[in-house]
């Protein structure tokens, strides 16, 4: 299939591959001066546009990057000091700030959480699928009523 | 009086690579993955800004359907058949190139229509979504 014609296209492409950029470089020290310049924005013009895309500037996207990635890490079972720096940040104390303040609870509190979660889904898979689908496969003990 | 959805089935040819694909490439989230019975897996997605509804990607091949029903089930997949659901977001142009460029199959560009600006796309497995930025 052809490619779309559409008015800035070539901006718009600019733009995703910053964003795919701070998506695949988070844990690295980004300097988002750099970013603008690869994108050939002035700073100014690159955050309004990019805010304006994805309702963040970059370097909120960023800041929202880490602590998604933060989550995923705390839940394979990491420890919160390795989470801190293998997202990119350099010290605990602005990590836990910055993670209570966008997951709405301190990492260790975020841990406690997905571990109850987890221990739940393993004890009482059932409670977390609608009956009529465990039904129909089968999952359901038979009942007499 | 039926107030919402919270669920709806989407037939997949490989359980594995649809959590890949709606996961890593639409950037969906995961709301349940436990294992079910003897080799199930019960697996389902939510888009990001809609975690009460759940997607639930449903192997063919574990279904309880009869091999001749699953045979047919997956060839109709396979094709294309099915246009499951619209999907919505803010700046479709920067939505599509970005989809694009994790390798997303587009049948359809985004297209001015009277209602917004539409594209089409195929998942993993040959479903439809249709992507829309709504005027």
């Amino acid at each position: 299939m052809e490619g779309p014609q559409y008015p800035k296209m070539y901006l718009y492409r600019r733009l995703v591959q910053a964003k795919l950029f701070i998506d695949t470089h988070y844990a690295e020290p980004i300097d988002l001066d750099n970013i603008a310049d690869e994108a050939c924005f002035s700073k100014f013009h690159f955050i309004k546009q990019f805010k304006n895309i994805y309702n963040k500037t970059p370097h909120q996207y960023l800041i929202s990057v880490r602590i998604q990635k933060a989550k995923e890490l705390l839940n394979a079972g990491t420890p919160v000091s390795t989470v801190c720096l293998a997202v990119g940040f350099e010290s605990l104390g602005s990590f836990s700030v910055l993670f209570r303040r966008i997951a709405g609870m301190t990492p260790s509190s975020y841990v406690a959480l997905q571990q109850r979660l987890r221990a739940q889904m393993a004890e009482s898979p059932l409670t977390f699928i609608p009956g009529c689908f465990a039904e129909k496969n089968g999952w359901l003990k038979k009942s007499q009523f | 009086m039926i107030t919402k959805m919270t669920h709806t089935t989407v037939y997949v040819l490989d359980q594995e690579s649809a959590f890949d694909f709606y996961t890593n490439k639409l950037g969906f989230k995961v709301v349940t993955d436990v294992p079910m019975g003897k080799d199930g897996r019960w697996l389902t997605v939510s888009p990001p800004e809609q975690p009460g509804f759940e997607i639930v990607l449903y192997p063919v091949a574990k279904s309880n359907l009869s091999k001749e029903v699953a045979d047919t089930l997956r060839e109709l997949v396979k094709k294309g058949t099915f246009g499951i659901a619209v999907f919505t977001c803010h700046d479709i142009f920067a939505t599509y190139e970005e989809l694009k460029e994790k390798g997303v199959k587009f049948t359809k560009a985004p297209t001015k229509e009277f209602y917004g600006t539409e594209a089409i796309f195929n998942d993993d497995s040959g479903n439809w979504f249709s992507l829309a930025q709504i005027n």
